[in-house]
């Protein structure tokens, strides 16, 4: 054991939260679930690498010597996941600012709160890598299978990725506590976050729509305009790229270069991150006031219910930003819409399933809030009101605030399309319902600020709500073509809703 | 009948167990228009009974009455006349006083113009008017408790149920709560109060009920509970012999 408030002996103290943290996450507390959690994380593996098997079936090896277009579209994958990536490790120093959780501990005692934090940054940045090499490591297995042992060099690209990507992220935040100070921080980062993580595969797309009128990404970074206007072969841009294709060269600097960034952001930052955890810390006790309103009203349970969720879902900071990505998301489609109105429905039959994969997701995240999230739930429990009003009020908070994102959309649809219009609707009707009864029945009551991340859910409901709204997506896009074959997306939404009643807990049935 | 005793809340052979039991065929009787106190050692059912009884867990056997309403089988009615707080404040920590109270006014269908007036007037006497218009995130906890009071006051319930509620609070504070609830029960309401400070009890209480292990095992005035005790001089060696003797019954 090492000596106490050592670096040593604190990375264990963050090693061992951390795995009962995942542990718990894995088993919903539950260590009989163990085999279960350890089980489903193989057929998880396994998936993600039939998935790669499918995905890259028609990608060519580069080769040692890549051309530029294969250069192009190499590092413009790794950027979108970069972005992503950045995003998360603004999400992770934002948290570790805001929530006290041990940072009253820590600053009160007398260790070095220097090497404490030190160690924090350079966990945040374990924790985007991690996930990195859980979504891209399959990718990588599949191609280093099939075309040789230099693809596994992209594990050092991926590693190097992560650490810049926390190291980018401290000095953004940091940045941000600096200029705009630590009470407006808190939302200003996570929705910067939000547009960072949201920002490089929206400009894409909507650089494809412009060029070509298509959605796909792929169009863009494969087109000849982008390709004139960036660097030959030999530039150092490329370097990232030339590093997942095994060049070694190319990678030790790749790999150099991102741990400097790393280390330059630790020895900078960490030193003053206690004072700026301090600071985050006195917002909480700053009063807000807000201007003055109009007087009561009179209003029924279930009206009192549902604008306290709405206020509460406005006022939330981390689903502000989450909903802003995945509005943002919507905005290629609604450039798409725009460029095609007036040109017929078959250019627009892209957005059906669009629209309606995000109707789910954004209802499966505001659903798991308004109904497992309660900050006075003894309150409501002795209110004269039966049980079902609590949850159908909460319900119809979360319908209502899909039906303000979502109606302008299909309007628009409307104008170009009424029948395409006509399917949407009724599909993301469906996919926002699933997404609503799959986190009503997985419901945990606690406290919203103890929900600091949308995957402290139920690791089963949140794998059953995107399957759930994929297939109503597919069930959309197929209908919207005309297609009989809508059916068997269809039963396969609803066995997804079947399966999640079966394993849903017992008490909440 | 007069009106102090009809009662306004009455428990028979109330039980619940947890592995063990935790309330084990309890009897109780408040009157209307009386402040409550039930005391006990740490682990005696005082909590759980008042859960049960404010609709928070559901008893294994037993009757409960709210003012002559049955408490179980129309859990929705006994609850309006009701009002819980608990020793730990939950209130929406993005919500203002003002809003959490027209919330609360909602929910048990307050008219908004009496439950306005009536908000007003209870921050008012809880020293919160300052802060009438921000968000309860910075609050304190003693400020957190006031504002979960205010909230059970604002629907003028018949009956008020509190678990530990000076636990927190300064001396001031602590003052201003039970000054409302004194003028609560001046007013006519009933409140019953959970507490571990036996001053509090002593002082405040019309009644006070002694429970141990799931029981009551003793209850009445101060002097009655006294004269039971075998003339001790105050609640706490009242308390700690009635204890002491239902252990080594």
């Amino acid at each position: 054991m090492s000596a106490p408030a050592t670096t040593v002996w604190f990375a264990a103290h963050e090693l061992r939260l951390a795995w009962r943290d995942w542990l718990s996450m894995m088993t919903g507390g539950k260590r009989s679930r163990m085999a279960v959690a350890f089980f489903a994380l193989i057929g998880f593996v396994l998936f993600m690498h039939g998935m790669a098997v499918l995905g890259l079936r028609n990608v060519a090896d580069p080769g040692s010597a890549p051309s530029k277009a294969a250069l192009i579209l190499i590092s413009g994958s790794a950027l979108l996941s970069f972005a992503l990536m950045i995003s998360q490790a603004m999400e992770s120093v934002t948290r570790a600012f805001y929530t006290r959780s041990d940072l009253d501990l820590i600053l009160s005692s007398p260790a070095s709160a220097r090497r404490v934090f030190s160690l924090r940054i350079v966990t945040m940045a374990a924790g985007a890598i991690l996930m990195a090499l859980l979504l891209a490591g399959p990718f990588i297995n599949v191609m280093a299978l099939w075309h040789g042992a230099r693809w596994l060099s992209a594990y050092g690209v991926v590693l190097s990725m992560g650490a810049a990507a926390a190291a980018l992220a401290v000095g953004f935040t940091v940045g941000l506590f600096r200029t705009i100070g630590a009470k407006r921080t808190r939302l200003v980062a996570q929705i910067v976050a939000a547009v960072i993580g949201a920002g490089f595969v929206i400009g894409l797309q909507i650089g494809a729509i412009l060029s070509y009128g298509d959605l796909s990404r792929f169009v863009f970074l494969q087109s000849d305009v982008l390709a004139a206007h960036l660097p030959d072969t030999t530039s150092a841009l490329w370097l990232p790229a030339r590093a997942m294709l095994g060049d070694v060269h190319a990678l030790a600097i790749t790999f150099i270069a991102s741990m400097t960034l790393l280390f330059a952001a630790v020895a900078i930052f960490a030193p003053r991150f206690g004072d700026h955890a301090v600071a985050a810390a006195g917002v909480s006790f700053e009063a807000r006031k807000r201007s003055s309103r109009a007087g009561f009203r009179n209003l029924s349970p279930d009206r009192a219910l549902r604008r306290k969720e709405w206020a509460l879902l406005r006022r939330d900071p981390w689903l502000v930003s989450q909903t802003l990505m995945q509005i943002l998301y919507l905005v290629p489609p609604a450039i798409l819409l725009w460029r095609n109105y007036g040109d017929g429905a078959g250019a627009l039959l892209i957005l059906v399933p669009v629209l309606v994969m995000a109707a789910g997701q954004l209802a499966g995240g505001l659903a798991w809030l308004a109904i497992s999230g309660e900050d006075a739930p003894e309150l409501v429990a002795t209110a004269p009101v039966p049980p079902r009003f609590i949850i159908r009020a909460k319900i119809e908070a979360v319908l209502g605030a899909c039906a303000l994102v979502f109606a302008p959309f299909v309007a628009a649809l409307f104008l170009a399309s009424a029948y395409e219009a006509a399917i949407t609707a009724a599909g993301a009707a469906i996919a926002v319902v699933a997404a609503t009864m799959i986190q009503l029945w997985f419901r945990a009551q606690a406290k919203r600020s103890h929900f600091r991340r949308r995957h402290t859910s139920s690791r089963v409901a949140t794998f059953a709500e995107a399957f759930s709204s994929i297939s109503w997506a597919g069930t959309a896009a197929l209908a919207a073509s005309g297609s009989m074959l809508a059916l068997f997306p269809a039963s396969i939404g609803l066995a997804v809703l079947g399966v999640s009643r079966f394993m849903s807990p017992k008490q909440d049935r | 009948m007069q009106h102090r005793d009809i009662p306004a809340l009455e428990i028979r052979g109330l039980a619940k167990r947890f592995g063990r039991p935790a309330v084990d065929g309890l009897d109780l009787t408040v009157r209307r228009g009386e402040f409550y106190a039930l005391v006990g050692p740490n682990g005696a059912g005082k909590t759980t009974t008042l859960r049960m009884v404010a609709g928070l867990l559901k008893p294994d056997a037993g009757e409960i009455r709210l003012a002559e309403i049955d408490a179980l089988k129309d859990p929705v009615a006994a609850k309006a006349v009701l009002a819980w707080v608990s020793d730990e404040p939950m209130i929406y920590d993005k919500l203002t006083p003002l809003e959490y109270l027209e919330f609360v006014a909602g929910l048990w269908q307050v008219d908004a113009n009496v439950a306005e007036a009536r908000a007003h007037e209870l921050l008012g006497w809880l020293g919160l008017s300052a802060h009438a218009h921000e968000r309860c995130e910075g609050f304190s906890k003693g400020m957190r408790q006031k504002v979960a009071l205010a909230g059970a006051l604002v629907h003028e319930p018949k009956v008020i149920i509190l678990d530990e509620p000076l636990t927190g609070l300064d001396a001031g504070s602590a003052r201003q709560v039970k000054s409302v609830l004194r003028e609560r029960v001046n007013a006519g309401g009933t409140v019953i109060m959970t507490t571990h400070i036996l001053e509090v009890a002593e002082r405040m209480a019309d009644r006070i009920g002694i429970i141990a292990h799931g029981r009551l095992i003793a209850e009445g005035t101060l002097d009655e509970l006294r004269v039971r005790a075998r003339g001790t001089a105050t609640l706490e060696d009242t308390f700690l012999t009635l204890v002491a003797e239902q252990a080594a019954a």
